[in-house]
């Protein structure tokens, strides 16, 4: 059943109209929040979106993980409920402890923007279970500060638990991430954070492919329907 | 001229006595004839705050005093053009309601001064041009030009030294433009990086925007009704930028340049999202009256233009505008070009929702003044007046200057080059060993031509979901309108090498290179922009140059039938009485009727080996043209000859042409062939494409085959007209009749496919280093592998 999914802006959130789109795209609700919100209006599901929350000029994500939505956004995934945060999103969710480890300034040091080839790790998340494990897919990746890092001991839990549900193609790691780490779960598998932009590979008219649908459709609740079908545009 | 208005009684750090004006006048850039002018406006000598307003608003970066009478001869109107020069932006009519708003501002000196800053703050104020006329931004782009980076192979097979300062240029003005679009959240989806030593001590930064707006939507820069209330919105005003309008961009550069930082102004774009968001809400609320953004001259200009637009007067109260610094005179605080503002006017009985509305995004709001009956400007500070002047006078009564100009006699040597006459073969022997094919891959892999993915992949193409062809994926971006299928397709194009062999053809050859990129993506191109980057307007030689552009510029706009919808002219582009090459930048937009008809140039792989898709040669045969070309100057042969002219009827028929093959799904890729000629325009649509392809070279005018100057015409000739398209085998019989019945000439030049780059009998690339050096050519030369 398609799901009702909050996607939520801060002040400085960009990708959040994308998400909303992206999420509508593959036959879900998409319901808007606002930072200063302190319930989630009853959604299924939340996308924290890619930007630049209050400007980001402290550790991106370092304010956004303060706001009073975000209050709401823990208690919803301690109660198991589905949480994506895309690049800036992500960062908040490290920010918020409501996933492990941290993302620094890229290892080159300057903002990268291109399409980078990913395989999908396991599926029983609600972002990868659109998706064979294993699988290749190509994404945008768009962010100055990406590069995963975690000590090695939480690092290899992350490995030990299956946790690291995408990773960066080898030759691909775009930041310099640890273990090409691209995207990671919680314990529970209910919280996701990624770094690259499945909301920009959803229209095969668009730049970005279509390889991000099954992603967007997992977290919607819409895998299978004839709204989420998408090919998988690209491979590489 | 109105009346005298009565006498002022200024505070005592406001008054001046007559000679004390005349002093301070010349320090901040005015003419004697100017203070003149300035005080028989107003019937007595102006006070502090009005010598400052006055020079900044007559400078010439606000007044186009020394442009204006040049400019009024450009084609402006058209069913197409909702609004023209004069706004902030030209606004077009792209069809179901919608309309495009867009624009290209020059930052140079700002930007040579503090790259970072210069080009970050130029984003966003063209952004802020953009959402002043009711639309929201959804593109930039920017044409960037800064001197040889070096750390690159050389046709002779040497490396060319690493230039420290252009590198810093070159890192600052990516870092600035990525820094501010990225943040801002507006998809960067093209525009040119050209690295070439005639701009290393003045580096050249054109930033490009373009909004969407349904026709109602459209909002006016005019003070109309008495009584409406003026907000400041944004940032708090301080003492960054002040005078930059008169003091950078009006006045040629020396070195130490760096004394001028505290002139350049500092970008927020986090504040710039939130105003942009804030400004797009109130509009969709019908709570602005009229609005007027606040970059140059800050509120002396927004205040005196709305008023002006109508007029109207204002009275403003200084006091009530949102500082940094307190202790900040008048005459700075009226002229401070801080970022990140607005002026938006409200009817009283709305002010409060306004507020609310500017107060949910953060955004920081100031009542400073009203619209009152009458032409006066009146600013108080403190309760004292400190301006009481007529609007017009300082908004659209500026100087008028008919400057001396006369051709340079240096010119007749520039034309009697006999630029046509190279030899590929004996260059070939002079610096490659006699191989013919490797000096035509280093010449190809040079920075100035290989693919610009380093500067790319530094800036988000993709926000706000619209982008169809991303940066590198064809001469012009195409985005795709919000709720409609259709798109824009925008280009940016310059070339001072070709305006510096003869700026009225050389820019003639910039539209149509502007208009045949949009072309190639199936658009219908509309309308124009455009930046005309100068040299020094009181040398009558660089003031010469200018009329030739505006000339050339409005002559080929009219011929092909893309009115001017505004634009930007920067002067004194010139160090230590060098100029720049006259480099007029051309924007040009066009219309998609549905995105996903929009072409690249990218070359399509074989789907199927037996048919692989066919290359045609389509629009004029190919002349002699190595005058300002690319190869003449990466072989350092002197500038000069005689530009091939442009035939913009059949430039017409060629758009009409190609719109019609991109709707009926017969074009797989088109790319102008422009700076680099044929061989690099085929090297470019292979990378992108990952493919190889096999050509034949055309015949050349008047150049024989066994000509030793065919060759580097046949690869390397930028003449005009000419599009490399590819088509279905399917469908090549198709296109060439719609080409026939147009009177178009096509050729059959080869097919794609393979693993090498053919060009003729002249030179074989290997696919793989091909891409390999051109996608990693640019970061191979900085130092940073790809």
């Amino acid at each position: 059943m398609a799901a009702r999914v909050g996607v939520v802006t801060f002040p400085g959130s960009l990708d959040d109209h994308d998400a909303a789109a992206a999420v509508v795209a593959v036959g879900g609700e998409a319901v808007a929040l606002w930072h200063e919100d302190d319930d989630l209006r009853g959604v299924d599901a939340v996308v924290l979106p890619g930007g630049f929350s209050y400007g980001d000029y402290l550790r991106c994500g370092a304010v956004a993980h303060l706001a009073p939505v975000m209050r709401a956004v823990a208690r919803h995934a301690a109660d198991g409920g589905t949480v994506l945060g895309i690049c800036n999103g992500f960062q908040v969710l490290c920010e918020a402890r409501l996933l492990p480890g941290a993302l620094l300034r890229n290892e080159r040091l300057r903002f990268v923007s291109r399409p980078v080839g990913l395989v999908v790790g396991r599926t029983d998340t609600p972002a990868t279970a659109g998706y064979a494990e294993g699988a290749r897919i190509v994404l945008p990746v768009k962010h100055g500060e990406g590069r995963y890092v975690a000590d090695d001991a939480t690092l290899d839990r992350l490995e030990a638990e299956d946790r690291i549900v995408l990773r960066y193609a080898p030759g691909e790691n775009p930041n310099g991430s640890l273990r090409d780490v691209a995207g990671v779960c919680s314990e529970g598998r209910n919280v996701v954070g990624l770094m690259p932009h499945p909301e920009h590979a959803v229209d095969p008219v668009l730049a970005g492919g279509t390889d991000g649908r099954p992603l967007l459709a997992g977290v919607a609740g819409t895998l299978g329907t004839p709204a989420a079908a998408g090919t998988l545009s690209r491979s590489r | 001229m109105s009346a005298a208005p009565p006498p002022v009684a200024f505070p005592p750090d406001e008054a001046l006595t007559p000679e004390r004006a005349g002093e301070l006048a010349r320090e901040l850039g005015l003419e004697d004839d100017e203070l003149a002018r300035i005080a028989a406006t107003l019937g007595r000598t102006p006070s502090v705050s009005e010598l400052g307003m006055y020079s900044v608003m007559w400078s010439e970066h606000c007044s186009y005093k020394s442009s204006r009478i040049h400019l009024r001869g450009l084609p402006t109107e058209g069913p197409q053009v909702l609004a023209g020069p004069g706004e902030n932006a030209g606004v077009v009519d792209v069809g179901d309601g919608l309309a495009v708003t867009f624009k290209v501002e020059s930052h140079n000196h700002p930007s040579a001064v503090e790259p970072v800053q210069g080009a970050a703050t130029g984003v966003g104020g063209i952004l802020r041009d953009i959402l002043t006329m009711g639309a929201r931004p959804i593109a930039v782009m920017d044409a960037l030009r800064v001197g040889d980076p070096g750390g690159w192979t050389r046709p002779d097979g040497t490396v060319a030294p690493p230039v420290a300062r252009q590198r810093h240029l070159l890192d600052g003005v990516v870092r600035g433009v990525g820094m501010y679009g990225n943040c801002v959240g507006v998809p960067n989806v093209g525009g040119e990086t050209v690295l070439d030593d005639a701009y290393a001590e003045n580096p050249l930064v054109n930033a490009y925007a373009l909004g969407v707006l349904r026709h109602e939507e459209l909002q006016r820069a005019r003070a109309e009704r008495p009584g409406d209330l003026a907000v400041l919105l944004g940032s708090a005003t301080g003492r960054d930028g002040i005078g930059g309008a008169s003091v950078l961009a009006s006045a040629t550069f020396e070195a130490g340049g760096e004394d001028k930082r505290p002139n350049v102004q500092i970008g927020d774009p986090f504040a710039e999202k939130l105003l942009i968001e804030c400004c797009l809400e109130l509009y969709a609320r019908g709570l602005v009256a009229g609005i007027q953004d606040m970059g140059a001259a800050g509120i002396a200009c927004a205040t005196s233009e709305l008023a002006s637009a109508a007029s109207m007067g204002m009275e403003v109260d200084l006091d009530r505008v949102h500082l940094r610094d307190a202790t900040m005179a008048s005459w700075e605080i009226l002229c401070s070009e801080s970022q990140e503002r607005m002026l938006a006017l409200v009817r009283p009985d709305r002010l409060e929702e306004l507020l609310a509305v500017a107060a949910r995004w953060q955004v920081p709001a100031s009542v400073i003044g009203e619209v009152v009956e009458g032409a006066t400007l009146r600013l108080r500070r403190r309760g004292d007046v400190v301006v009481a002047a007529p609007a017009r006078s300082l908004a659209d009564e500026g100087p008028l200057l008919d400057r001396p100009r006369a051709r340079s006699a240096a010119r007749d040597a520039v034309a009697a080059v006999d630029a046509d006459a190279v030899d590929l073969a004996a260059e070939a022997a002079a610096r490659a060993g006699g191989d013919v094919a490797l000096l035509v891959a280093r010449l190809l892999a040079a920075p100035a031509l290989a693919a610009k993915d380093w500067v790319h992949a530094q800036y988000d193409d993709t926000v706000r979901g619209g982008t169809v062809l991303p940066p590198g994926a064809a001469g012009a971006g195409v985005v795709r309108l919000p709720g409609s299928r259709r798109a824009v397709a925008m280009s940016l194009v310059g070339n001072g090498r070709w305006c510096e062999v003869d700026p009225r053809e050389g820019t003639r050859r910039v539209v149509a290179a502007a208009h045949r990129d949009v072309a190639c993506t199936g658009a219908r191109p509309l309308a124009a922009t455009n930046c005309l980057n100068l040299g020094d307007p009181t040398r009558p030689d660089q003031m010469w140059e200018l009329v030739e552009v505006v000339g050339g510029l409005g002559d080929a706009c009219a011929a092909l039938g893309t009115p001017v919808t505004g634009g930007n002219v920067s002067l004194y582009n010139a160090t230590s009485g060098r100029p720049i090459p006259p480099t007029p930048v051309v924007g040009v937009v066009g219309v998609l009727a549905d995105a996903a008809d929009a072409v690249g140039r990218v070359l399509r792989a074989s789907a199927d080996p037996v048919a692989p898709d066919v290359l045609l040669l389509l629009g004029a045969p190919t002349a002699p043209g190595l005058a300002g070309s690319e190869l003449r100057r990466l072989l350092d042969l002197p500038v000069g000859g005689v530009l091939a002219p442009v035939d913009a009827d059949l430039e017409r028929r060629l758009a009409g042409v190609l719109a019609d093959a991109a709707a009926a799904g017969r074009l797989t890729s088109a790319g102008s062939v422009g700076r680099g000629g044929l061989a690099a325009a085929l090297v470019r649509a292979a990378v992108a494409g990952g493919t190889g392809a096999r050509v034949a070279l055309p015949d050349v005018a008047g150049v024989p085959r066994d000509d030793a100057r065919w060759a580097a015409q046949a690869l390397f000739s930028e003449a005009p007209g000419r599009v490399l398209a590819g088509v279905p085998a399917a469908d090549v019989d198709a296109v060439l009749a719609a080409c026939a019945a147009a009177d178009v000439p096509a050729l059959r030049l080869g097919e794609v496919g393979g693993d090498a780059v053919v060009l003729g009998d002249v030179a074989t690339l290997d696919l793989a280093t091909t891409v390999d050096d051109h996608r990693g050519a640019l970061a191979r030369a900085l130092g940073e592998d790809a």
